[in-house]
């Protein structure tokens, strides 16, 4: 794989994730537990979407066939998309929405650091934005994942069950394929296993003090980076593409 | 031709479409403009990736220099350097004050951005005795706070 083609797929990856985590935190708008948090999930998914398009826009062009930020959003199969399953899943209810985005977050942030001072000066300069923003992404799912973990028995329950159950989704962020590997020898993307000890360290502090219980490590799911997903995504796309799928070409 | 400064003065009259007191320039959106030949070129920068009022910024900035009878101009965006509230202009703080938004705190103050809260007054009565009621606020751009005193909502332009 030469180092075009795994930028193409990793700009692809970076937007992916970003895009179907917004779509998932932007189902909460106006079923919100609360005003404030209905509007937190709607601010946050625009970020989240705002980073979406400058990645999509740069694979576009990485791989000069012509595809906007629109066609790849709109216009790519499920088999095509290549986000890790964690940003996939259903958003539950808002422990595990909030246990969802702090895992995400505790790694996006890392990530987005190491990016602002990679080789690559489109994605430096996107991470550069980003880091801002995810900055407060963490700050919001650490103090809600507090306030649940130390919170009621009921709130407790709820968080400690969704940790249980999306921890099996955490390997694969950590789990390089080509793409990242060749990028990661470019000096273009952090390597994963320095991302991962930021993120222990993170996780390991905030569950510290939402007094939960780090679940041991298992067997994990993977497949999303190369494009095998959960059974969640597909209908998700099929409604977030359904406007340009039956009226090609549609503007808003 | 007109010069740079002329420009500049031109976009003067492009506020920022969620807080129109603000134009683009004192908002620190505005980051270049170039006279090449018979052409301008203007640089703008989003406040945050997702900003939506980008699209409209570079609406604004075009019907501008096109109803100022400049025929051929072009409006880039750039996303690095990443813009700051630190970009905001004292005038332009003064303005979000007096439009009832409290301005952001300077990120030299590194409190700010790791999370301890800023002591924040409220523009309505300049109460300090205020509290964060959620860190993100009516845009993406904005904290929504409360102020014990008057009792007053208000939002906070939020560090970045």
């Amino acid at each position: 794989m030469t180092v075009q083609e795994a930028l193409f797929r990793y700009a692809l990856r970076l937007g992916d994730n970003s895009l179907v985590l917004g779509h998932r935190n932007s189902e909460w708008c106006g079923h919100g537990p609360v005003l404030e948090e209905d509007i937190a999930q709607a601010n946050i998914a625009l970020d989240l979407i705002g980073q979406a398009r400058n990645y999509l826009t740069y694979a576009g062009e990485v791989e000069d066939k012509g595809r906007s930020e629109d066609a790849l959003a709109y216009l790519r199969g499920e088999r095509e998309y290549l986000n890790v399953h964690l940003v996939e899943l259903p958003k539950g209810d808002y422990a595990r929405t909030i246990v969802r985005s702090f895992l995400f977050d505790a790694f996006h942030l890392p990530l987005q650091q190491a990016l602002a001072t990679g080789k690559d000066e489109r994605l430096k300069g996107i991470a550069e934005k980003a880091v801002k923003e995810v900055t407060y992404h963490l700050r919001h799912s650490s103090e809600w994942l507090v306030r649940f973990g130390d919170g009621t028995d009921e709130s407790h329950r709820r968080a400690q069950e969704a940790l249980d159950d999306l921890w099996r989704y955490t390997g694969e962020l950590f789990t390089p394929d080509e793409a990242e590997e060749v990028l990661a020898q470019a000096g273009i993307a952090p390597k994963l296993d320095t991302i991962r000890m930021e993120w222990s360290a993170t996780v390991d502090r905030v569950l510290k003090e939402a007094t939960l219980t780090r679940p041991a490590d298992g067997w994990m799911a993977s497949g999303g980076k190369k494009g095998v997903h959960t059974e969640h995504l597909g209908p998700m796309l099929a409604e977030m593409q359904t406007l340009q799928r039956s009226y090609p070409g549609v503007e808003w | 031709m007109p010069t740079v400064a002329d420009i500049e003065e031109l976009l003067e009259e492009v506020k920022d479409p969620e807080i129109p007191v603000i134009s683009i320039r004192e908002l620190g959106v505005l980051r270049e403009v170039k006279v090449l030949g018979d052409e301008v070129e203007v640089t703008i920068t989003p406040t945050y990736s997702g900003c939506p009022a980008m699209d409209v910024m570079k609406i604004d900035v075009e019907k501008a220099l096109h109803d100022a009878g400049i025929e051929r101009f072009s409006v880039k965006q750039a996303l690095s350097p990443a813009w700051s509230t630190d970009w905001i202009s004292e005038r332009g703080r003064k303005k979000l004050l007096d439009y009832g938004i409290a301005p952001p705190p300077h990120s030299a103050d590194i409190r700010t951005l790791k999370g301890g809260a800023p002591v924040t007054a409220c523009p309505q009565c300049g109460s300090t005795d205020t509290v964060l009621v959620s860190h993100f606020g009516s845009t993406a751009c904005k904290a929504l706070y409360k102020c014990n005193t008057c009792k007053e909502p208000f939002d906070l332009f939020k560090c970045l």
